[in-house]
């Protein structure tokens, strides 16, 4: 058999799409930071998500089970990809669904427009999704003079606000109930001028704008959740209803998935809707779990279209330590837990998947030079591994991609000095003398000021513990 | 038992009361300590920051000097972390599938202090006189690379004058993260903040943890902000009697 070699599979493009930053992780942490709102809406949101699915987790005596299960299951997939995606394809087509496949957001949005102008409308009604987000696809259609119009309420008040989403899963966390209204007031179509900050009442306020758009808009995009190879069923997982008036009122329905959401069979599902309800909004069943399989006639869209995107996923694959970041189920456990994610915010990571999997996700999708930050933006503390559902371990990522990433230069000749006196027992002792003669300072030169603008350094001890052994 | 002293280089060059508290305290359960000299450094810091090829030697050493103990103890969960969870995938990373095999191997003997005490050597009294109001800070490595769980808080129960208060939050990272305080040196100071506004709220005298970069940590925020709290490594706790 000859075989011909094509080389490493791409990573996302340049230029499209929203997984890079403006600025490393360092310098928008520090803005964030300075934000003593943001820092309290995320405190207070992160705890009281942390706790309502700590609470749920915990009743479940066969939790730690479940999580080996759903690892494993993504580790079998992902051992056969290939082979499972040309499975769904056929199941798919076969029910009457349209699959396209899109090497990366470029293609993908393309694609999507297309679709929709073919349909000859002018808007869609959009249900969450983090693959449109992460290809842009908003702004693709809005190019094109299609208006997309965000569903979930979270979305809905980030799309009004022209903001950026800053969780994966509560994408508005940075917005408190007074700014909500000022963005309603300011944008929405419609609006009671008289509204309150009540949730309820701003609530409301978006079912009857939204209720509007469902009755008239004929074509509807979505991301999905899981697809099932054995069978071609696609499914989204939902709190508020909107995403199931997405996938049934209209006539034509564009599902883009990243190729990592396949599951093999229909009873996989089993293990990962026990999963992610409770790792994520922390409720043990989910409120709307919505699921179709190509076209039904007479009921539902009549014309189904599934994207399976890849824009980076085959370059993670092929990263050994890397590659299960493709297991990951967008539950935003890791989010919730991560000390760092609780004082930045989500943001700062400059991507549209933030927090623990986000600074192991985005470098590997984009290439870990035009991400570089990412992976030093923990501590290393572990508590995402411990909260992950699918047992993603992240600090071993996060250690394999700073291995990976481009170091400064001063940096990598103290880090050869240090390596090459620590080598050497005799040079070590002298090292340690000339620290210990160091009188104590207080402000010391960058990049270790990071440390004395906010912390004290250890007095000297009189003899090193060496010294002392020596001399017993 | 004789036991090797993995020092640790922070302990050895920063922190020597933690490390001679660890020999101390061993010595007077009846055990006899070694200090295998040409130690230096696990790699940790090197690996963590992402110079897998410089640290390669460093794990090599370490493996070499440490392969001929049936014990290794580290006043450090952290350490003993990299050890255990970071040495055979260096190794294994360059190609070494020996060294990997031999650092499982040193990895398998090599404890944490309250790990080698309540596991190996089965003491939850070990006899000490410590009388002050004492916090504890759960290290994010031996809490979740090592799963020491609550080995550290058995052994300080036994404590003789200590009275222990509860940490709020205690299971949130410090801040340190190594190289992280430097790279991240605001969101660092951030979470540094919390720690010790929970350090205080407990009334305690002293803050405890068993690994010293963390109480470094913690404990140059505590002195710059002259709040009169001490942070002072579990080994030291553990070895403190009414005679010395």
């Amino acid at each position: 058999m000859s075989r011909t070699f094509l080389g490493m599979p791409a990573t996302a493009p340049r230029g499209v799409g929203n997984l890079r930053g403006d600025e490393p992780f360092p310098q928008a942490a520090r803005k964030a930071l300075g934000d003593d709102q943001l820092r309290r809406n995320l405190g207070h949101a992160t705890t009281t998500i942390r706790r309502k699915s700590g609470s749920v987790v915990a009743e479940l005596p066969d939790w730690q089970e479940l999580r080996a299960a759903g690892s494993a299951l993504k580790a079998a997939t992902m051992a056969r990809l290939p082979e499972l995606l040309e499975q769904l394809e056929a199941k798919v087509t076969a029910a009457g669904g349209v699959v396209h496949w899109a090497a990366d957001a470029h293609e993908a949005n393309r694609i999507v427009t297309d679709l929709v102008r073919a349909t000859g409308h002018d808007r869609v009604i959009k249900v969450k999704s983090m693959a449109t987000q992460e290809i842009g696809l908003n702004e693709a259609l809005e190019a094109a003079g299609i208006a997309p119009v965000e569903t979930d309420l979270a979305e809905l008040i980030v799309q009004l606000g022209h903001d950026k989403p800053s969780h994966i899963l509560v994408p508005a966390i940075h917005r408190n109930r007074a700014e909500i209204r000022e963005i309603f007031l300011r944008a929405m179509p419609g609006v009671d001028p008289a509204l309150t900050d009540d949730p309820a009442t701003l609530a409301a306020a978006a079912r009857r704008y939204l209720r509007e758009t469902f009755l008239s808009t004929k074509v509807a995009v979505s991301g999905a959740n899981f697809a099932v190879a054995e069978t071609g069923t696609l499914a989204v997982l939902e709190s508020e209803g909107n995403g199931r008036m997405c996938l049934t009122l209209p006539d034509t329905l564009i599902t883009v998935m990243g190729i990592e959401k396949v599951v093999p069979a229909w009873r996989d599902l089993e293990v990962f809707l026990q999963l992610l309800p409770r790792a994520s909004t922390g409720e043990r069943m989910n409120p709307y779990t919505s699921m179709w399989t190509g076209v039904t006639p007479g009921d539902g869209p009549q014309n189904f279209h599934l994207v399976l995107l890849d824009n980076g996923r085959t370059a993670v694959l092929a990263d050994e330590v890397g590659r299960q970041a493709l297991h990951c189920i967008r539950c935003s456990a890791c989010l919730n837990v991560c000390p760092v994610y609780e004082r930045t915010g989500g943001h700062a990571y400059g991507s549209v998947y933030p927090g623990p999997i986000g600074a192991v996700l985005s470098p590997q999708l984009t290439g870990v030079a035009d991400n570089a930050s990412l992976p030093y933006a923990s501590s290393l503390c572990g508590a995402c591994f411990d909260a992950c559902p699918v047992k993603i371990d992240i600090p071993s990522i996060l250690v394999h991609l700073r291995n990976q990433a481009p170091h400064p230069r001063s940096e990598r000749m103290a880090m050869a000095a240090a390596a090459y006196t620590m080598d050497r027992p005799a040079l070590y002792a002298r090292a340690q003398h000339a620290a210990k003669l160091t009188r104590r300072v207080t402000h010391l030169p960058p990049p270790l000021n990071g440390w004395t603008a906010s912390r004290d350094l250890p007095d000297p001890p009189p003899e090193t513990f060496r010294d002392w052994w020596a001399a017993r | 038992m004789r036991i090797a002293l993995f020092v640790t280089c922070l302990a050895d060059t920063l922190f020597p009361a933690a490390a001679k508290a660890t020999v101390r305290l061993l010595e007077r359960l009846g055990h006899e300590v070694t200090f295998p000299a040409d130690q230096t450094c696990c790699g940790q810091m090197h690996i963590n920051t992402g110079y897998q090829r410089d640290a390669l030697a460093l794990v090599r050493r370490h493996v070499r000097t440490f392969a001929a103990y049936e014990a290794v103890v580290a006043p450090s969960g952290s350490c003993v972390g990299s050890v255990r969870h970071q040495h055979a995938m260096v190794a294994r990373a360059a190609g070494d599938a020996s060294l990997a095999a031999r650092a499982e191997d040193v990895a398998s003997r090599t404890y944490e202090l309250s790990e080698l005490l309540v596991d190996v050597l089965g003491v939850g009294d070990v006899g000490a006189w410590y009388p002050h109001r004492v916090t504890y800070h759960p290290t994010c490595h031996s809490l979740r690379m090592l799963r020491v769980g609550d080995k550290p808080l058995r052994l300080l129960r036994h404590v003789r004058g200590l009275e222990l208060v509860d940490l709020p939050a205690a299971e949130q990272c410090c801040g340190f993260g190594g190289t992280f305080a430097l790279k991240n040196a605001a969101t660092s100071t951030a979470m540094l903040a919390d720690k010790m506004r929970h350090v205080m709220e407990t009334g305690a005298e002293v803050c405890t943890a068993g690994d010293s970069s963390c109480l470094m940590h913690i404990g140059g925020g505590l002195s710059r902000m002259d709040a009169g709290v001490r942070t002072v490594h579990l080994a030291e706790i553990l070895a403190a009697t009414e005679e010395a």
